[in-house]
């Protein structure tokens, strides 16, 4: 029985399919339980939440990020599978947290100031919370004081900085800036992302990686979150 | 005087203008007199076929395949132009006859049985007209005993042969074949030409050459000439 | 005279007149429920004190409100726009008129990119034959700079077909600051093109300094007002439906100045509007109407362009797909929508989704060219030079596009049939018909040299060889070499005196001094 729901959660997870309104890509799913409601009832069955993002979530967002890479999926399918993900891990955390079991992260997103350019900055939160993370989006146009401020106040692991515009691009520096005056430089990992900013450009303000688009962003935090765990 | 007539000659060459009701490039040109009215002008004047064909008429398209070189003429001028010197060559040939003088030689030009596509054979006529070839076009459609018959009765130096179609570029080989069989093949250089044809393909049917466009076969035509000399 | 442009005689539309009307009506609707978010107070307090629904939708640290705008203001404002919109220039010869309901099309640079591309040509040699080399181009994006604009300007002034020009690239000097870039921008472009000059503004701060600046090189205030040597661009409203506080700012002081100004969205289809055609439609049309209406209820008259720019998005990476089709689709909707309520358009075309000159680029590059020219929008931004979307400007590819807007150009010339054509050539036919040849050869001759026949694609290689990009290096470099008749010395002094920010580098008499 409880492998039969990690089995039907996985496949939701493939499917994309958040609640039972959605309609996923499977004909005849409309009306179904989706990711949500499959995890409640996985709760409530006694599947322990470890198994449940091991086996259903993290299981399934494997084969989307499959698909994706065989140019059988498009972005709006990843989209909606870590979507449902992402509502999964907000039912799960609190018992995460009863359990004792340490969550993979906290991440604060913003758009820096001056810049109300948002798409880029909503994806990748979508993408991190399938991914597990804990986001925190304080929106756009964000002063460096503020960002300072949530970061003290948040304590995350990792801090999301996105701009679209060559005249913006600037305030990730001065962002950066603030986090070392405020003693808060080495207490978060920085990543950056955008269209005019590079690699080079994240080099030359001392942030810790560069996120060409949400998938990568990902793949960065990973990688700096195992570096940090050894 | 006659300086002046061959000077307007070669220029009338060079502008393409036939009879005085051609326009040229230059404005103001029609109605002053052509190519065909100077020439008559200039035998009126006792001056020699041969000093207008080498002075005026060749020395203009000299001219002209110049300008056409640097793309500063296109093919409508160049036809324009030969269409002019083919017209004088006609006035001219009763006194080349007299006069004994050679023209460059004759040339005869046929697309082939099956076939009725000609205006690239049409093209080459008036090129090679205007290069002072005297041309005997047989048209379309000509069957190979025709085309065998008069290369046998009228004794030209060089024939060419046209196809368009790949169907019909077979019937070359055959006329090569028949000329051998009736023994002329080495009494004519065959010049081929058409969309269909190539390089290879004349050497595979024993043709002399093939000519690209008309003013390739224009420059085969002349350089066979020179290897004769 | 003005510049002619092209007419198009018979505009390309893709709607029926009732499809226009139930987009029309889709986006009153809109406008009034569920409104627009406004995160600019004054805009918000003019669209209140006129008759607009207003409501706090504040969070703590965003003030913002919910504005509905009702469609009688939408109307007025349609009245009060003027229909013929005149762009000046320095040399007055190639100033812009446009009308509303006449589909002149005007082909016009943009945008602001961050890379510039060199190109230089490097010799290759063939690894099975070291004596067959050849020439293959190379690519080296950096960022732009403020002399890579004045080259820019350089190069589009003598682009036959370039009516009015964008900057195409940002400028990204150590020495350009938020401060001075705005005066940099059009300094540079105004010095080395004598046609329009359009751009957006960076700082509102320096809109006064830009102003001042056009009137000098005008010749006053009154001369600027007649001969408007420039405008801007604003996309004041955010995708969906939300009006952003600074730029919606900068409009509202550039409506006070008198100056024309684009007002433009761009949503991106699947993300920020609707996939489906009639959806991204009724929101973009909303939005444009949103600011057109806010333009003249600041400055009623204001001289104001419908401004489009909307693209689907790429299913891959979700950025701008400017080369699908669907994206050409939406433009010329647009064209349609601007047409029907008789207002200038402004459209795009050429963006292209590669990010170096080829073949693809060319393609989709001359896809939505001809397609969007077709319509018949007044200001075709159709991104001379532009590659990789809005990210990089090469002068070779703006030369390669000059060719193709030649050929569409010559295509939209109107048909030469009339009776006394027809009689003349009929005269030809038996001409012909009579001749052994039956070649009409001869009867081109008249035509060839008057421009009435189009000639060979000017970048065409020789045999089989592809020599496109060299010939058009080329070409570029002739180009660049013809002089450009910049603003006059005493009015260029009197601009750096007067004008502050400028860099000195940018004042071509103090360079010739130097040398």
């Amino acid at each position: 029985m409880a492998e039969d729901i990690i089995k039907l959660i996985k496949e939701n997870v493939v499917l994309g399919r958040v609640n039972r309104d959605d309609e996923g890509i499977d004909e005849g799913m409309l009306g179904q339980p989706g990711v949500s409601e499959l995890t409640e009832k996985a709760l409530a069955l006694g599947v322990s939440p470890v198994d449940i993002i091991n086996n259903g979530l993290t299981a399934g967002m494997e084969i989307v990020g499959q698909k994706f890479e065989a140019k059988e999926y498009f972005i709006p399918d990843m989209l909606a599978s870590a979507e449902a993900v992402g509502v999964a891990m907000e039912i799960l955390n609190p018992h995460l947290a009863k359990s004792g079991i340490k969550d993979k992260g906290k991440i604060v997103v913003a758009t820096v100031k001056g810049d109300i350019h948002d798409i880029g900055k909503n994806i990748v939160s979508i993408l991190l919370r399938g991914a597990g993370y804990m986001v925190t989006d304080i929106g756009n146009n964000v002063d460096p004081q503020a960002i300072v401020d949530a970061v003290r106040d948040e304590k995350p692991q990792f801090l999301g900085l996105s701009a679209l515009l060559t005249s913006t691009m600037v305030h990730m520096a001065d962002t950066m800036q603030a986090l070392r005056e405020n003693g808060l430089r080495d207490k978060v990992k920085v990543i950056i992302g955008g269209a005019p900013v590079s690699e080079e450009f994240a080099k030359s303000i001392g942030a810790d990686g560069y996120g060409a688009d949400g998938f990568q962003a990902v793949r960065i935090v990973e990688s700096l979150a195992s570096a940090e765990d050894k | 005087m006659s300086e002046d007539i061959i000077a307007l000659l070669k220029e009338n060459v060079i502008q393409g203008r036939r009879t005085k009701d051609d326009e040229g490039i230059d404005e103001n040109m029609a109605g002053t007199p052509g190519v065909l009215e100077l020439t008559q002008l200039a035998l009126e004047k006792k001056i020699s076929a041969e000093t207008i064909i080498t002075q005026a008429l060749t020395a203009g398209m000299q001219v002209v395949g110049d300008k056409f070189t640097k793309k500063e003429y296109f093919i409508p001028d160049m036809l324009a132009s030969a269409e002019a010197v083919g017209g004088a060559m006609d006035i001219l040939k009763p006194y080349l006859e007299a006069s004994d003088v050679a023209t460059k030689g004759k040339f005869i030009i046929a697309t082939v049985k099956g076939d009725i596509h000609d205006i690239g054979k049409n093209i080459v006529s008036i090129l090679l007209k205007g290069a002072g070839y005297e041309v005997n076009d047989l048209g379309t459609d000509v069957p190979t005993e025709r085309i065998v018959g008069i290369v046998g009765e009228y004794k030209p130096d060089f024939l060419g042969l046209s196809a368009l179609l790949t169907t019909t570029m077979v019937v070359m080989g055959e006329i090569i074949e028949a000329l051998k069989e009736s023994g002329l093949r080495d009494k004519v250089k065959v010049l081929i030409g058409g969309a269909a044809v190539s390089d290879e393909y004349a050497q595979e049917i024993g043709a002399d050459a093939y000519c690209v466009d008309g003013f390739h076969a224009v420059k085969v035509l002349d350089a066979f000439k020179e290897e004769k000399a | 005279m003005p510049r002619e442009g092209i007419l198009v005689h018979t505009p390309y539309e893709r709607m029926t007149n009732e499809q226009v009307l139930q987009v029309h009506q889709a986006s009153i609707q809109i406008l009034n429920e569920p409104g627009l978010i406004s995160f600019n107070r004054e805009a918000t307090e003019i669209f209140h004190s006129n008759g607009a629904e207003v409501a706090s939708v504040s969070s703590s640290d965003n003030p913002c409100w919910l504005v509905k705008i009702p469609e009688e203001l939408v109307l007025h404002a349609l009245d009060s726009a003027p229909k013929t919109v005149k762009l000046g220039a320095r040399n007055k010869d190639n100033s812009l008129v446009m009308n509303g309901e006449e589909p002149r099309v005007f082909f016009v640079s943009g945008s602001e990119t961050n890379i510039w591309l060199d190109v230089d040509f490097q010799p290759y040699v063939k690894k099975s034959d070291p004596n067959i080399e050849v020439m293959v181009p190379e690519f080296h994006p950096r960022r732009g700079t403020v002399l890579d604009l004045c080259q820019a300007a350089h190069l589009c002034e003598h682009l036959e077909t370039l009516d009015a020009f964008i900057r195409p690239v940002n400028i990204q000097d150590k020495d350009i600051t938020e401060d001075n870039k705005d005066v940099n921008k059009f300094f540079a472009s105004l010095n080395n093109t004598t046609k329009h000059v359009m751009a957006g503004l960076t700082s509102l701060k320096q809109l006064d300094n830009v102003v001042n600046m056009a009137k000098l090189i005008a010749g006053g205030g009154e001369e600027l007002k007649e001969n408007p040597i420039i405008s801007f661009i604003t996309c004041l409203v955010k995708s969906p439906l939300q009006f952003v506080e600074d730029t919606t700012q900068t409009l509202i002081e550039i409506c006070r100045r008198g100056l024309p100004i684009v007002v433009s969205s761009s949503p991106q289809a699947g993300t920020t509007a609707p996939i489906k055609e009639g959806g991204i439609m009724a929101q973009i049309n909303a939005e444009v109407l949103a600011g057109v209406t806010l333009s003249q209820l600041v400055s009623k008259g204001t001289p104001v362009l419908y401004g489009s720019v909307p693209v689907r998005a790429r299913l891959d990476n979700l950025s701008d797909s400017y080369g699908a089709p669907e994206s050409s689709q939406y433009n010329i909707d647009c064209v349609q929508m601007a047409r029907f309520y008789k207002l200038p358009c402004y459209s795009t075309a050429g963006v292209c989704d590669t990010k170096t000159p080829g073949m693809q680029t060319s393609v989709e590059r001359l896809f939505s060219d001809i397609l969007v020219t077709l319509s018949g929008p007044q200001y075709l931004h159709c991104a001379y030079g532009l590659l990789d979307g809005n990210s990089t400007f090469c002068l070779l590819q703006a030369v390669l596009d000059d060719a193709h807007f030649q050929m569409i150009k010559f295509f939209l010339r109107p048909p030469r049939v009339s009776q006394a054509e027809i009689d003349d050539t009929l005269k030809q036919i038996r001409e012909v018909v009579a001749t052994p040849q039956k070649l009409y050869i001869r009867y081109i001759r008249p035509m060839l040299r008057s421009g009435q026949l189009s000639m060979p694609y000017p970048f065409e290689g020789d045999g089989e060889t592809d020599n496109v990009l060299a010939l058009a290096y080329e070409r570029m470099k002739q180009l660049l070499s013809q002089p450009v008749e910049h603003i006059d010395p005493a009015t260029t002094s009197r601009v750096f005196q007067e004008i502050p920010g400028i860099l000195s580098r940018l004042n071509v008499y103090e360079e010739r001094k130097e040398q």
